[in-house]
């Protein structure tokens, strides 16, 4: 297939699979604040979220102070933020026009229809629950994007192209939830009571729909080291670390040309080091430091498959 | 010319009879219900994204084009005439156009004056002596036709270059079928879905000779052009790579395209982009669209670029008027459509005439496209009158004119309800190893009240047209 359009398509997953995990950090943050009002543990934790997705610099030039309400105001709907939730469904159906005739035509309904409806919502009028409809409306939306895609597709390259997107951008996103999740609460362990954590880790794994997962894995009581482990080295969950890099390498084996080997096989060794790592280990070196490793291997992933199919050079 | 024909009605209130099951249908329909199906048209239109960009409309908004729920219904008969013309003159101009660029006996001839070709900037000199696959050159033909007062069809112009419109004939048909389903119960209409087969069919036909199993692109201009659904549209319908200039490159006089394997050789371009910008080394060197070095890989023979560069020739406004000359002198036969009387100004005796007559008379730019360039006499005012005037007189062989035709109306959808409005028609006609066909083409209805510019751009709209099956 025609590398912009393959291209096009990738990114296309990306932004979409990136606003829903920025809706799910919103919603889960909001619940949160409902539970526990301390000004500055608010301030602490939007601050946290704006530097978890890479805004708070942006965020401070152009707002000056943190408050949640203009935190979720700049992720959700701000247009001059590239990263936006509003600006990721634009350019996610923006990038779907470009290619429009490689989807099907319930795939672009779909994130034209998005792109559409978007307009819909108010941003001067947030109630809590008209930001929980909003946050949910997003998620969904997402799930139906993969669902048409997954439903209507032709299996073939245009499609593989899709998931690598999809996935790549999953990991990087789980990987930073987690990483400023135990940056919040390394931060707290002092201070916090077991019912305060309870309710972090709870709404860690709601985030990521793993609450249900972890009850019915563990059935036991929820602790760091089994949420590091469920969200980082379980195959079997779906917005897991390991099951994500598992995809992008089945993907990668499947669309390898003559120049993508080496990319293969520095995805190949991500897949490895999650398929036998072992979460003692990873806890014993610094999840932090772990993680940001990851964040980088994955971020270099990226540039990788962009130079090897997604933007050729004069010959090809 | 003053008397407006009617499609439904023959006179006052009596209907046609191929619109009487429908006028029994539209008698029987609640109008609340037809109103709902206006705004549920509208959704699926725009669901869709059925739409076209709008040049210099700075916020980049996309508009859709009005589509009006009332067809276009020919009867079979009809039909027949008009396709025996089509074919005919399409035919003439193909004919036209290999000869302009081989030996010119016509113009030899004298049949067409030799300057008025060899030095008008649509005749391309790069073609010059170049062979071309089947010796077609415009593979796609979008053939313009209008009927007068008593009902006779006349050609208002051919577009041989990109013609477009064709994806809005195939997603009328689609919203027609969706919305009104028990219309098609009562009706027998010849079906047009197969267009993008016969288009596929007809560009793997003038491939370059020798290659088997071509590969055939639609090379666009992007997804800012203004026909960049229809673009996306057809080379979906027809399974091929939608490709951008940047997607393709030449080496060795042979085109390929960038995949996520590698290189891939094309062998025929389906392109919508103009021959001015298809090749910066040849044409506009400023053009980001086009493809560096496409020209020499063609004029070798290596690909084929549908339609051919050069076409312009045949379609431009000064040459329309020789077109019935074309197909007497190529096929020895007598035109089978008419062409629309027309003064051409770089005539002294026709130019005369023109300014003593400019409030009558449409005068229309020979190059100007899109209506754009152009004065409809009886709706001027004074003063645009004489600023035309004195446009013609500065060079007035850049100028034609024709008798302002009182276009046929046919009924449609407005605010105040149903009401007649302008319409013409734009069959398109395909020609690769054969030419071909679907019944029917593009209605375009001018939505303004009087209202004879049928463009999109110019608040145009659309509709079905249904070829009655016999």
């Amino acid at each position: 297939m025609l590398s912009r359009t393959a291209d096009h398509l990738y990114w296309m997953a990306r932004y979409t699979e990136r606003a829903e995990n920025l809706a799910r950090m919103l919603d889960v943050n909001c619940r949160m604040t409902l539970l526990r009002q301390e000004e500055d543990v608010v301030r602490r934790r939007w601050t946290s979220t704006l530097a978890t997705v890479g805004q708070l610099e942006p965020f401070l030039a152009a707002r000056g102070t943190v408050s949640q309400s203009a935190a979720i105001d700049w992720i959700s709907f701000e247009r001059s933020n590239p990263g936006s939730i509003e600006q990721c469904l634009d350019r996610a159906r923006e990038n779907a026009h470009a290619v429009r005739g490689t989807l099907t035509s319930e795939t672009w309904e779909t994130l034209n229809s998005t792109w559409l409806e978007i307009r819909g919502f108010r941003r001067d009028t947030v109630s809590a629950q008209a930001l929980a409809n909003f946050f949910e409306w997003v998620k969904f939306r997402s799930h139906l994007a993969r669902g048409v895609i997954q439903g209507t597709m032709l299996h073939d390259d245009a499609l593989d192209f899709t998931w690598l997107g999809t996935y790549l951008e999953r990991a990087d996103n789980t990987a930073r939830i987690l990483d400023a999740r135990f940056e919040m609460l390394a931060e707290d362990a002092a201070n916090s009571d077991d019912a305060g954590d309870y309710y972090e880790w709870s709404a860690l794994l709601r985030s990521v729909s793993a609450f249900e997962i972890y009850r019915k894995v563990y059935r036991d009581l929820i602790t760091p080291r089994r949420v590091a482990e469920l969200l980082i080295l379980r195959e079997s969950m779906p917005r897991a670390l390991r099951h994500c890099m598992s995809r992008v390498h089945q993907v990668l084996v499947k669309v390898a040309n003559d120049r993508s080997t080496e990319t293969l096989r520095r995805a190949g060794e991500i897949d490895a080091s999650l398929q036998y790592g072992r979460i003692d280990d990873m806890l014993a070196t610094g999840l932090r430091r772990y993680l940001s490793h990851f964040l980088s291997r994955t971020g270099d992933l990226g540039t990788r498959i962009a130079s090897d199919f997604l933007v050729s050079d004069a010959t090809g | 010319m003053n008397e407006i024909f009617n499609e439904m009605y023959a006179d006052g209130d009596t209907v046609r009879t191929h619109y009487s099951p429908y006028s029994d249908w539209l008698a029987a329909t609640a109008p609340d219900r037809i109103r709902e199906k206006l705004v549920e048209a509208d959704a699926l239109f725009r669901r869709a994204g059925i739409t076209f960009a709008v040049y210099g409309d700075e916020t980049g908004t996309e508009r859709l084009i009005p589509f009006d729920i009332v067809p276009r219904i020919i009867p079979a008969a009809e039909w027949e005439f008009l396709q025996r013309g089509l074919r005919q003159r399409v035919t003439a101009l193909n004919a036209f156009l290999h000869d302009v660029y081989h030996d010119q006996e016509i113009l030899r001839a004298g049949r067409i004056p030799a300057e008025q070709v060899l030095c008008n900037v649509q005749y391309r000199p790069e073609m010059q002596g170049i062979d071309v696959p089947m010796d077609v050159y415009a593979h796609i033909a979008g053939i313009d036709l209008v009927r007068a007062g008593a009902g006779e069809y006349y050609v208002l112009e051919d577009n041989l270059r990109v013609p477009s419109g064709v994806s809005y004939m195939l997603e009328d048909r689609k919203a027609m079928m969706r919305l009104f389903p028990e219309l098609f119960a009562r009706y027998n209409v010849a079906p047009v879905e197969h267009y993008p087969d016969l288009l596929l069919e007809t560009l793997r036909s003038v491939a370059p000779a020798g290659v088997r199993d071509p590969t055939v692109v639609l090379l666009t201009p992007g997804a800012h052009n203004s026909a960049y659904f229809e673009h996306a549209f057809l080379a979906q319908q027809m399974g091929i790579e939608l490709v951008e200039g940047q997607d393709l490159f030449v080496d060795d006089e042979i085109v390929y395209m960038r995949t996520t394997q590698g290189p891939r050789r094309v062998d025929v371009i389906y392109r919508r982009i103009d021959d001015d910008f298809i090749d910066p080394l040849a044409f506009r060197p400023d053009s980001m669209l086009g493809v560096p070095g496409l020209l020499t890989a063609y004029r070798a023979g290596r690909v084929t670029i549908s339609n051919a560069v050069g076409t312009g020739i045949a379609d431009d406004k000064s040459t329309y008027p020789y077109v019935p000359e074309m197909i007497r002198f190529y096929l020895g036969e007598e035109p089978v459509l008419a062409n629309v009387p027309t003064w051409i100004l770089r005539r002294p005796e026709d130019l005369a005439y023109v300014l003593g007559h400019l409030d009558e008379l449409v005068v229309k730019e020979v190059h100007g496209a899109g209506g754009y360039g152009m004065l409809i006499g009886p709706r001027a005012s004074r003063a645009e009158i004489e600023e035309f005037r004195t446009r013609i007189v500065a060079d007035p062989a850049r100028y034609i004119a024709q008798p302002t035709l009182a276009l046929s109306s046919c009924p449609t959808f407005v605010d105040s309800g149903l009401a007649p409005r302008h319409v013409d028609l734009r069959p398109f006609v395909l020609s690769g190893r054969d030419v071909v066909m679907v019944p029917g083409g593009l209605t375009r209805v001018a939505l303004r009240e009087g209202s004879l510019v049928v463009n999109s751009s110019q608040g145009g709209g659309t509709k079905d047209t249904w070829i009655l099956a016999c």
